[in-house]
């Protein structure tokens, strides 16, 4: 394939295993969710197809449950509402999709389905990934995946609703935040990072008790962008912006 | 606004939302500070995203459950340099195990 001279090399086979592991890892914990959304989505009032139509077209986890939790307060009246705060949150896919685009190079149409799979998990998953092939699958595999077993645990969940008994059982709400955290792991090398993280990791928390669901996580962003517009503490500079995605790159230890 | 014209809308302006990213310019990604907060932001989003899966309910309540200890095993295991899916299934376990003996 002639992609492969713009792509740059193919994955060994067992990067690749590696990758798709990743990939179904997060989609499986992350589909187990899909089964809370049906059930809560048909709670508040929503239909079947309704239900399903947001699963299939919004694809937003947080969105999601903000458009189901705000219809449950408010009924009809709080469309306008879920809307908006749907659409607030689902400006970082926006951010993510800067990014993706980047990382991606998908033109034309392709940019399509894409652009649906840009979410968190997938973003996650590929930025994760030090090698472009690795970043590339890492986002496909875990869009597709985390699509096709979101929608298909919306059904289940909104059929059965809360007769399938609890996922918690199974500790699979325990799965994603500990999924989450391996792939923030290889991101913490710096001092920089490690500030990061924590600041955001505090913010999240105060604001959590009062901010609508995802909404924390976005005010979180913030410590991105103040860290950002400060002078770095290690000596890399414009060199971070191949640190996009890329664990491997020369940890700032000394700054640490 | 009905339920439908509700969820037809919100689903379109996410996609919108979405499909905004790939039709920006690249050039908007370059300069140092908006390379820097690019390569920050999955930091502050990431770890964002552990704690308030980790200790907030439904509704943003602060918490402290079995998925804490899930938290602290998956940290132990990434510590021992773990494999993602061990780490994945070591939490899920841990806090299934909590549960099922009553506690979270």
């Amino acid at each position: 394939m002639t992609t492969n001279a713009v792509h740059g090399p193919r994955l060994a086979d067992q990067r690749r295993r590696e990758v798709i592991r990743q990939c179904l890892s997060v989609g499986i914990a992350t589909g187990a969710y899909g089964i809370s959304f049906g059930a809560l989505s048909v709670a508040a009032g929503l239909s079947l197809w309704q239900t399903i139509a947001l699963s299939a077209l919004l694809f937003s986890g947080a969105s999601q449950f903000a458009v189901v939790g705000i219809i449950a307060g408010g009924g009809a009246g709080a469309a306008a509402a879920a809307v908006a705060t749907s659409s607030l949150l689902g400006l970082r896919n926006g951010l993510y999709g800067l990014q993706m685009s980047r990382l991606l190079g998908v033109r034309g149409l392709r940019r399509v389905p894409a652009a649906q799979l840009t979410i968190d998990e997938s973003t996650a998953v590929a930025i994760a990934q030090p090698e472009p092939a690795a970043q590339r699958l890492g986002f496909w595999g875990t869009g597709l995946a985390v699509y096709v077993l979101w929608n298909l645990t919306t059904i289940l969940g909104a059929i059965v609703g809360n007769a399938l008994g609890d996922p918690k059982r199974f500790g699979l709400d325990a799965a994603a935040p500990a999924a989450f955290c391996a792939l923030l792991w290889p991101r913490l090398k710096t001092g920089d990072a490690r500030a990061v993280a924590a600041v955001a990791a505090v913010i999240a928390l105060v604001v959590a008790p009062h901010a609508p669901a995802g909404v924390p996580v976005l005010v979180a962003a913030l410590a991105a962008v103040v860290a950002g517009l400060l002078p770095s503490r290690g000596p890399q500079g414009p060199s971070w912006r191949n640190d996009v995605g890329n664990p491997t790159t020369p940890p700032d230890e000394a700054a640490a | 606004m009905t339920l439908w014209t509700t969820v037809l809308l919100a689903s379109g302006l996410a996609f919108a939302l979405k499909f905004l990213g790939y039709v920006v310019p690249h050039q908007v990604l370059d300069g140092v500070i908006v390379s820097r907060v690019t390569a920050m932001l999955p930091v502050a989003l990431l770890s964002a995203l552990v704690v308030v899966q980790t200790f907030t309910v439904p509704g943003g309540a602060l918490t402290l459950d079995a998925r804490a200890a899930g938290l602290a095993v998956a940290v132990t295991a990434l510590l021992l340099r773990a494999p993602f899916l061990v780490v994945v299934i070591l939490a899920a376990a841990t806090a299934a195990t909590l549960r099922a003996l009553g506690w979270g």
